[in-house]
């Protein structure tokens, strides 16, 4: 149906920000928060994660001065607590990508609202899960093995092995994402150099800007640019979780031999990321004032895709058991139903089924889409749940070897724990640094969906030009 | 939106050195959009619109043809994926073969070598987006006459600017500036170029008259 020509309440859509809103408005809300001083709550947020960001430190250098051994990985477990928060940290970096490359090729222009913020998000993530691999390989000195370089050896990495893809897919996500994210800000970034008031911030934010004018001629190749960065990164953020899913779906290990993971670790690593966004917007909107510009309708809209995403990997998580017992191998048997669902680690595969697969479910009740309290609960729980789901395909999967005598099982060690806490220090402090120093709401894009924003507004009833909106019809919005 | 009242608009100058170009103050994109299309139909080729954010229609208005991107992106994403095939056919086939599960060291394990080959594809082509985008905007640059004006800094907040060159060869200070406030700008005033600032502008296309009135002197 041709309905962008209709007024905005005949075919009952509702604009994408707060009444009230105005360029002006969105400039002054967004930018105040780097202008302003910082809430005392900001300063304890920020001592508390670089502290935890000290503790991670000296885990990893007590780490490399003793040995891998300091973990609680063993034999049989090789791979426990430092895979599962690579690809947990990787995951959770996968929907700032998707907010900003896949929604943006499907014109969600809803998305302009988290997509700054969602993306500083997957670069934060991307940098925790960068620190796994550097560190797990034992001998960190020699990590550089990974890459294609001449070495006194003669020889070159194994191109047909998953971790050598992996090393290329994660470094070159990074990459993107980091570059990606980048251009979005030369905008936003000139518009603080412009009222800067003080000689640093205008010769900071100012060298950052590149000089941007807002000139149409750089706009159109700005644009074009934007439409490249999101078609390269939609398949690139396809590929990087189904690479780190080939790590364990080429190996012949059952539970990780399974042609379902690549599909499964994209849902999840959505799902996971999502979660995410959801618990640092709930925060962020409250402590700075943002419900203007992040409404119900964006929050409910993403409680949608968490509900989405939540069950596909439901289905995931049956469809492996369908194939253990449809295949009729009994190792594949012995693995999911003696050493998952039951078993000494039964405990672990619970978390995640009622995290992932039974917590999102309430996200089918509008009262629960629309509950600030409800969303954020979940999105803890899906968080937590998703980290269980990467400990259950690893550890259970290895603790029970096929014969009796290579049975064995994990538990963490305080370096560990004392790890993976850190990352979380890590990823708050620079995530903190972020919210006070960078704009966190996209500027230049929000502007861009006002209204007033199409150069045929208050053109008459007529013709009210493209209108960026909510596309909903009136049914759900009289609910 | 509502036009400013009849009346003739405020203007002022800035700087010091030669005039380097005039600048037009609006308030709403469709004012812009029209102050560019007049611009356009009048001949004017060295001129530009400052907006908080892209105008849908703008490109048409000033007559701009398609970005010319995708044309340094393309060449240098297929390089990216050419390299990759050629490191790792020659690192693990012809330089230290390695037979690993049964898979040949030759052309014919190309499956394996897939994963590699699109990643760096898709990296040399964001790189070349990237820095692509910037040498067609010939940016970073932070020295530029525009920034003499003091008003102009409201074009990341809400207001929208026309700027027409002095390097235009139908650039006249006086009738310019009458086309302007015909389009309704609500603040006009002439930027001048600073005396230390070097080679500002672009040189006028080729054919026009060498000696127009406001030639940017280095």
């Amino acid at each position: 149906m041709s309905s962008w020509n209709l007024p905005i309440k005949e075919i009952g859509e509702t604009p994408l920000v707060g009444d009230g809103t105005t360029f002006r408005s969105i400039t002054e809300t967004v930018c105040r928060v780097t202008e302003n001083k910082a809430p005392r709550a900001w300063w304890v947020a920020f001592l508390i994660a670089v502290n935890f960001t000290g503790i991670m430190t000296l885990a990893i250098g007590y780490l490399f001065w003793t040995g891998v051994g300091v973990w609680g990985n063993n034999a049989p477990v090789y791979w426990a607590w430092d895979i599962t928060n690579f690809v947990w940290w990787i995951g959770i970096g996968h929907a700032g990508t998707l907010i900003s490359a896949v929604l943006f090729l499907f014109r969600q222009k809803w998305r302009t609202a988290i997509n700054r913020f969602a993306e500083a998000m997957t670069i934060f993530a991307v940098i925790c899960a960068l620190v796994f691999p550097g560190i797990h390989v034992g001998r960190a000195w020699y990590a550089y093995y990974m890459l294609p370089l001449p070495n006194e050896m003669a020889i070159w990495p194994n191109f047909k092995s998953p971790l050598i893809w992996d090393i290329f897919a994660v470094s070159t996500y990074f990459t993107v994402s980091t570059m990606f994210w980048l251009v979005g800000l030369i905008p936003d970034l000139a518009t603080l150099r412009d009222r800067a008031t003080n000689k640093y911030r205008r010769m900071i934010y100012g060298a950052l800007s590149l000089g941007w004018r807002g000139s149409n001629r750089h706009w159109q190749n700005y644009e074009r640019a934007y439409l490249i960065l999101a078609a390269l990164s939609t398949p690139l953020v396809l590929s990087v979780h189904s690479v780190v899913s080939f790590d364990f779906a080429t190996s012949l290990l059952p539970g990780w031999h399974t042609t379902i993971l690549p599909p499964y670790f994209v849902a999840g690593a959505v799902f996971s990321g999502f979660a995410m966004v959801m618990t640092l917007m709930l925060v962020t909107r409250a402590v700075y004032g943002m419900r203007s510009l992040v409404l119900m309708k964006h929050l409910e809209l993403m409680n949608k895709i968490i509900l989405v995403t939540g069950s596909l990997v439901g289905y995931a998580y049956a469809m492996e058991f369908f194939i253990a017992w449809y295949s009729g191998n009994e190792y594949e048997r012995f693995l999911f139903v003696e050493n998952r669902l039951q078993g000494p680690m039964a405990w672990a595969y619970w978390i995640m089924i009622s995290c992932n697969v039974l917590s999102p479910q309430v996200f089918w009740f509008k009262k629960c889409r629309t509950s600030i309290p409800v969303m954020f609960v979940v999105s803890i729980l899906v968080n937590i749940g998703m980290w269980f789901e990467r400990f259950v395909i690893i550890v259970t999967s290895l603790y029970r070897d096929f014969l009796p005598s290579s049975w064995g099982t994990f538990r963490p060690t305080l370096v560990d724990i004392f790890t993976y806490a850190g990352t979380l220090g890590l990823f708050f402090t620079a995530f903190l640094l972020f919210i006070r120093w960078i704009p966190m709401i996209a500027i230049a894009e929000v502007k861009g969906v006002l209204p007033e924003a199409d150069p045929h507004f208050g053109e008459g009833a007529e013709s009210h030009g493209h209108r960026e909106t909510f596309h909903e019809p009136i049914a759900a919005e009289a609910e | 939106m509502s036009t400013p009242a009849k009346v003739a608009p405020a203007s002022s100058s800035v700087g010091e050195g030669a005039p380097a170009l005039l600048l037009a103050e609006f308030n709403a994109p469709s004012e812009v959009l029209h102050a560019a299309k007049a611009l356009r139909e009048a001949g004017y080729t060295h001129f530009d619109t400052h907006s908080p954010f892209p105008i849908h229609g703008m490109d048409e208005a000033m007559g701009l043809g398609d970005s010319k991107l995708g044309l340094i992106v393309f060449p240098i994403g297929l390089l990216g994926g050419t390299l990759a095939f050629t490191m790792i056919h020659w690192m693990n086939n012809i330089d230290y073969p390695i037979i690993i599960g049964g898979k040949p060291a030759s052309v014919a394990s190309l499956p394996s070598m897939i994963p590699v080959m699109f990643e760096l594809t898709v990296l040399l082509s964001a790189f070349a987006t990237v820095f692509g985008m910037l040498h067609l905007n010939k940016l970073p640059r932070h020295h530029h006459p525009i920034f003499n004006s003091d008003r102009f800094a409201s074009f990341s907040n809400d207001k929208f600017f026309v700027s027409v060159e002095a390097t235009d060869p139908k650039w006249s200070a006086e009738k310019t500036r009458n086309l302007l406030e015909a389009a309704h700008a609500h603040h006009i005033e002439l930027v001048y170029d600073d005396e230390e600032g070097g080679e500002d502008l672009d040189e006028a296309p080729l054919g026009s008259p060498s000696t127009s009135p406001g030639k940017v002197h280095a």
